[in-house]
């Protein structure tokens, strides 16, 4: 049972992750219904820009909100420079030029810092902190450290006028320009946001998998399924579906370890959670594109 | 775009026949290793000629077509190891299990459009390292340490080295391709095929039976990548589940753009090219770093990446595109 708690709580760490990550894949998507398959790559980049800030006696703090700034601006500036003349290109175009990006990130991390992998600090107290047992203090940290991220996400979202001129853009970008708002910029806005959540979530999970240029690949492909869980419109939904491919994923594999203890057959183990997620994927894809909290969007031929 | 000259074709087929022949009277020029990167450059081609397609002539994107190399690469590579199957006969074995394996990939795929075709693909792309891996398939994959094979024996006594052999097996087999696809896509089901890329609804009306013409496209463009991968199975005459990451795919996505989304002939430039640039970015890097005096280490995935970015915006139809507009420009 104790086992049980632990594999839930665990999953939760990571799905606090994965949500991050597909929140930040949701808000480029409602907006500009891009996927974008950099995500991954710019939040390991981010990543690497709070270590390299830590190597030069920063702390983990202020290296950690330095690189949400620095990817914030980051993100406006590709959007801004890169992907706005695409604005009503074909999907390959989109697409080639967003792969172009991962391998730009991902070749550039590797050069710079080379690919050897690096361990990571956790700013949180080994003693003081967690519950024993059941979830380790690092894991705890991130729940809390993504809760309080999406909590002001939300807040920022629903309460403020930049917020709403920013879900307005989002909905219905000419409507929105009559009343008055800079689309673009918003559009914009939106991108750094989403480099910024995701620079949150890579700073996050180095602890957890170590700093190494493809250390989001699996993480991308788990928040791409928690996206789609929840429904790729769907904010919400998304940081929903996160969480739950993150407990789906350990439950899983605790399952496949149980059935091998008990009747000595291996099905399932850790060695297979991509192939789990792309299972994920590829399931809720055909069986529910709209995933379980989004709307079904009827297209007008 | 208009057909390649067909004196042009012979000549280029008749120098790729002719020129390892003279192997003996210039061994500096037409050295082994030349040969066998001309032999993957050939490789290569077939591969991005499978994605071409699948991407280019039906509009299907695909972000994950390194799964079916390494299927197609596996399965030469299984009946070579287990079953001492002759290496010629793994070719249409390949290309068999790959079509099967994309005909089935691409059941789900049909309702999948754009990017979300892209995202499952990504996804598989992804995950195929793993999927190697399996504990079940470990007895016959050999696992994370893959399978050494021998390289291709030069049949019937012919006084060939096996480099030469190697070369001229990926000809004769990229050669018989070609010929395929191009008359596919100059039958009905290729004129069908471009019908479904151009405008879906319209084909549909027009009595194409859509969803059987895509799944089937999908099976073929697999099949093709299947046999490319089966050949780099005894070219390399070495497997391994890490060596089909994403960024094995990433290449072919190179390939494809570089030569031209949609073109016969941008395929095999595009498959020339990403070698090319593969094989020539260690010298690349060091040139930055000795001559250019920048502290950097330039990966071939660097100059991928720009590239995929500057051809969107200067050459969407890719090189060979982008050289006919130019001579018809010049021309008027």
């Amino acid at each position: 049972m104790e086992q049980f708690l632990q594999q839930i709580a665990s999953g939760l760490a990571n799905g606090a992750i994965y949500a991050c990550v597909a929140l930040a894949l949701v808000m480029i998507y409602v907006s500009t219904d891009h996927i974008n398959f950099a995500q991954g790559e710019m939040a390991m980049f981010s990543t690497y820009l709070s270590w390299q800030l830590m190597t030069w006696g920063a702390s983990y703090w202020v290296a950690f909100a330095a690189a949400v700034v620095l990817s914030f601006i980051l993100g406006v500036i590709i959007e801004r420079a890169i992907l706005r003349p695409l604005h009503n290109a074909p999907v390959l175009s989109v697409v080639v030029v967003f792969i172009g990006l991962l391998a730009i990130c991902n070749s550039m991390a590797g050069a710079i810092w080379s690919y050897l992998i690096k361990e990571f600090p956790s700013p949180f107290p080994k003693s003081s902190f967690g519950i024993a047992g059941v979830i380790g203090p690092h894991q705890l940290g991130v729940v809390l450290v993504t809760l309080i991220v999406l909590g002001l996400l939300f807040a920022f979202f629903r309460y403020t006028p930049l917020g709403l001129a920013m879900r307005a853009a989002a909905q219905n970008p000419s409507m929105a320009r009559l009343v008055g708002v800079r689309v673009d910029w918003m559009l914009a806005l939106g991108w750094g946001l989403a480099a910024a959540v995701g620079a949150v979530a890579g700073v996050m999970v180095a602890h957890i998998v170590y700093l190494d240029p493809n250390m989001m690949g699996g993480i991308l492909l788990y928040a791409f399924a928690g996206a789609l869980v929840g429904g790729i419109g769907n904010p919400g939904g998304a940081v929903l579906g996160g969480f739950i491919v993150g407990v789906l994923e350990n439950m899983v594999a605790f399952a496949g370890n149980q059935i091998e203890k008990t009747t000595g057959i291996y099905i399932i183990g850790n060695g297979e959670k991509l192939t789990v997620a792309l299972i994920i994927v590829i399931t809720v894809l055909t069986v529910r594109p709209a995933g379980l909290f989004g709307r079904v969007v009827v297209k007008r031929v | 775009m208009p057909a390649f000259p067909k004196q042009w074709l012979w000549g280029l087929i008749a120098l790729a026949v002719f020129v390892p022949l003279l192997q003996p009277v210039l061994p500096d020029v037409v050295s082994n290793y030349r040969l066998f990167l001309v032999s993957t450059m050939i490789i290569a081609a077939i591969a991005v000629l499978g994605l071409n397609l699948l991407t280019g002539f039906n509009g299907q994107i695909s972000l994950g077509h390194g799964a079916f190399y390494a299927v197609g690469a596996y399965t030469a590579a299984v009946l070579m190891d287990k079953l001492n199957v002759p290496y010629w006969l793994t070719l249409p074995c390949a290309a068999a299990v790959c079509f099967m394996v994309g005909y089935l990939f691409g059941l789900p795929a049909l309702k999948l459009e754009g990017h979300y075709l892209a995202l499952a693909t990504f996804s598989l792309a992804l995950a195929v390292p793993q999927i190697l891996k399996y504990k079940w398939l470990e007895k016959v994959t050999g696992g994370v340490q893959g399978i050494v094979l021998n390289k291709p024996e030069v049949p019937f006594g012919i006084p060939l080295t096996e480099d030469q052999w190697l070369y001229y097996y990926c000809l004769i087999t990229m050669l018989a391709l070609f010929w395929a696809a191009n008359n596919l896509l100059n039958s009905r089901s290729g004129r069908a095929m471009m019908a479904i890329r151009d405008y879906h609804i319209a084909a549909d009306t027009m009595g194409i039976d859509t969803a059987l013409y895509k799944t089937v496209t999908f099976g073929i463009s697999a099949a093709y990548t299947g046999i490319a991968g089966a050949l780099s199975a005894s070219a390399i005459a070495f497997v391994a589940p890490d060596s089909f990451n994403l960024f094995l795919s990433i290449k072919f996505l190179i390939g494809l753009v570089v030569g031209g989304v949609g073109s016969l002939a941008g395929s095999v430039v595009g498959g020339i090219f990403y070698v090319l640039v593969d094989n020539s970015a260690q010298a690349l890097s060091l040139f930055v770093k000795n001559d250019l005096g920048l502290q950097f280490d330039l990966s071939a995935y660097t100059i991928f990446g720009i590239l995929l970015i500057l051809l969107m915006y200067l050459m969407p139809m890719g090189i060979v595109g982008g050289v006919y507009l130019a001579v018809r420009r010049l021309r008027q």
